[in-house]
């Protein structure tokens, strides 16, 4: 795509066509955590001009929003699906208050799981939470509503969610941008107490103004909301959101669609006169069955799918089985060749010496995780950032104490930053009787999504030099009892030494196995060498006299 | 010009699967067409199998080619022919490695765009478009040499083509 904006179609990813939109709309600051898919919508917005932040994790990056948004600036905040999860302590309570600027929240979740521990539905949180959702069907409605997301977010000051799943992320389409960039004012605090600190007495009230705006919203959904009817015949009308739209339109050409493009609040006096007008009424839509069962609610009755489409991506095909009822058993697609740890990834002497030393380990989410499949099968449990330390405690805790010795956490640095260093402090506060040993898997970057910078790099997003959190002196500071740093250039057999030593004592360890991702450091040797000729050339005197 | 035209290139992680999908796609934008792309990143890009599909026409709903109705398959690694012939519909054209010998590419890693040229053969895209989609998505130092990949990959082709 090109480097600056401008106004002829391109052919965009979705990720690059919100990132696109963003810049039109004037966003001040975009802050996220990288996520497959949702990954390319920061570093696009970053490319093309946009001020963009990595921030530990979700949590951190929604609050970091929401105070922009307290100031009046125009925010974007990114993450994939399970990041909202992190990030859904500050949006329940996000939506009582009342915003200057714009804030649009992108939820980009992964039906078929291509790149994640779970398909759960984050439509649910739309509901849970209060939050008006928008959900496009390509990259030209994510530019378009990504607009309106802002616009809406502003007008009722709540903010805003706009659902993608990973085919719109990284399929590409065209875009045609809108015509007049956004003008937004300058950010300045005017305090408003009662709309932003959450003590009961004000929270009570908000609560009411929140579901009121969300009854206006629903109004204005119905009058000239994001949805649109193609015309067809009477006998087949398909209600359809997302990317299953597109699946509808092939599959069934002639038949009625209503695409709905704001899933919540529902425009349901509009869905009611679309039924109307239909012999039969089917609801396409992946995931979960969460508009048909609200269809259901509203008094409109309509077909779902078979709970087998509940799971994994909706296809034409699918479809297609979908409206002809066809319950036969569906072709199973032939297995691929499976991802494996790169040839010289420095993972691959750490997952060798656990599988070696019989280890039970308390795996994490990274590239890493890899180490689950042959040849190493060296990982017992995964199930969310951060949460090998725990539950290679809680193992500590209960289990006999030769197989207690055997338990070692395995974290990535950027999934520590993100979610690790709650899970030491619990190592410290209530160590198991038999100790415990946690190892970060420190390549230098986060690997997984793509190579992104994060607090333990010491580059920012952009990757310009920043504040630089050092491991071994955060655990030392916290009270870890031995903290040591292996590198691979040590001699053979020094990570199998240590390990043993560690796992026969009763203590508190962690062992920092460091070694730059092998796809990463060409790029960090480029941008050390960038960072170190700027120091120079702005101060020759001082690097002359180190 | 109103029927889709699929295409679906494959190979494993590393390959140039995603490059050449993303060429394919701009000579189609170039060449008018209204065009959908579509695949996977993430796990698939640690050495795993990769597939991208490409469509255009007049109007493309789905960006995912549904199984059976490839007009081209277009693969990278031998080993992946197999796995992906399923996506083919009847009387599809298959374009594999094989089809450029082991010592005619001055480097392995154009044989992405070799087998664009190859399938240019067989496309309704004038050739400027694909000129340009080559060099607007690949850096200034790669253009010759994958400009000599695309030509060879469109010579082996219509040899075939004669022979067959």
């Amino acid at each position: 795509m090109s480097e600056s904006p401008q106004l002829s179609s391109e052919l965009l990813s979705g990720d690059e066509a919100i990132a696109l939109a963003a810049l039109h709309a004037g966003v001040r600051l975009g802050t996220g955590y990288p996520g497959t898919p949702s990954t390319e919508i920061l570093e696009t917005f970053d490319r093309l001009g946009g001020r963009a932040q990595w921030s530990p994790n979700e949590k951190v990056a929604l609050e970091v929003g929401l105070g922009a948004a307290f100031g009046g600036a125009r925010t974007l905040v990114t993450m994939k699906h399970v990041g909202l999860n992190v990030a859904a302590d500050p949006l329940f309570t996000a939506t009582y208050t009342d915003l200057a600027g714009g804030l649009v929240l992108v939820s980009a979740d992964d039906p078929g799981m291509a790149s994640s521990q779970n398909e759960q539905d984050n439509r649910h949180y739309a509901r849970a939470a209060a939050v008006p959702m928008l959900e496009p069907i390509d990259s030209q409605q994510a530019y378009d509503l990504t607009l309106l997301a802002f616009e809406i977010s502003e007008r009722w000051q709540i903010p805003v969610i706009l659902r993608i799943t990973t085919r719109v992320c990284h399929s590409k389409t065209i875009v045609r941008p809108g015509a007049t960039p956004h003008l937004s004012p300058e950010p300045g605090f005017e305090r408003n107490i009662p709309s932003r600190v959450m003590i009961p007495a004000y929270a009570k009230p908000a609560h009411r103004r929140l579901r009121e705006k969300i009854a206006a919203i629903a109004v204005w959904n119905d009058a000239q909301g994001p949805n649109q009817v193609f015309d067809g015949g009477s006998e087949l009308g398909i209600i359809a959101t997302g990317i299953a739209a597109v699946h509808a339109r092939e599959a069934a050409p002639h038949a009625r669609l209503l695409t709905i493009g704001m899933t919540h609040p529902l425009p349901l006096e509009t869905i009611r006169r679309f039924a109307d007008g239909c012999d039969r009424l089917v609801v396409l839509e992946e995931g979960d069955p969460v508009l048909v069962e609200a269809l259901g609610a509203a008094g409109i009755p309509a077909e779902g799918k078979p709970e087998s489409f509940r799971f994994g991506e909706l296809t034409v095909q699918r479809v297609r089985r979908i409206l002809t009822h066809d319950q036969t058993p569906e072709p199973v697609p032939p297995k691929g060749k499976p991802p494996e740890l790169c040839q010289g990834c420095s993972h691959r002497g750490v997952f060798e010496v656990l599988r070696d030393m019989n280890c039970i380990v308390a795996g994490d989410i990274g590239c890493y995780t890899l180490g689950v499949l042959p040849p190493f099968q060296a990982m017992d449990t995964c199930v969310c950032m951060g949460a090998s330390i725990g539950v290679g405690l809680g193992l500590r805790h209960v289990l006999p104490e030769d197989q207690a010795r055997r338990v070692v956490s395995v974290i990535g640095d950027s999934t520590f930053v993100h979610s690790g260093i709650t899970g030491l402090a619990e190592m410290v506060y209530n160590p198991p009787a038999t100790g415990h040993v946690v190892m970060i898997l420190d390549n230098g970057t986060t690997a997984m999504t793509g190579q992104q910078e994060h607090p333990g790099t010491g580059r920012t997003l952009h990757h310009d030099p920043t504040g630089k959190i050092c491991f071994e002196d955060l655990a030392r500071a916290m009270g870890v009892q031995n903290v040591h740093v292996v590198h691979f250039q040590s001699e053979e057999g020094t990570l199998e030494r240590l390990l043993k030593d560690l796992l026969s004592r009763s203590e508190t360890s962690l062992v920092v196995a460091r070694q730059p991702c092998v796809l990463a450091a060409p790029k960090i040797r480029f941008y050390e060498k960038a960072a170190a000729d700027r120091l120079q050339a702005a101060c020759p005197s001082q690097l002359a006299d180190d | 010009m109103n029927k889709v035209t699929n295409i679906v290139i494959a190979g494993l992680g590393g390959q140039g699967v995603l490059k050449a999908s993303d060429i394919l796609a701009d000579a189609a934008f170039r060449a008018g067409f209204d065009v959908k792309k579509s695949e996977l990143h993430g796990m698939s890009q640690r050495g795993g199998s990769v597939s991208s599909d490409v469509r255009f026409g007049a109007q493309v709903w789905s960006p995912m080619v549904p199984a059976g109705e490839a007009d081209v398959l277009v693969v990278l690694e031998e080993t992946q022919v197999e796995i992906n012939r399923g996506v083919l519909r009847p009387g599809g054209a298959l374009i594999g490695p094989d089809l450029i010998g082991p010592n005619v590419l001055k480097t392995r890693k154009s044989l992405n765009v070799a087998l664009l040229g190859a399938l240019s053969a067989l496309l309704e895209i004038p050739r400027e478009h694909w000129d340009a989609a080559i060099h607007a998505n690949l850096e200034t130092k790669l253009h010759t040499l994958n400009d000599q990949a695309f030509a060879l990959g469109r010579a082996a082709a219509a040899q075939r083509a004669t022979a067959a």
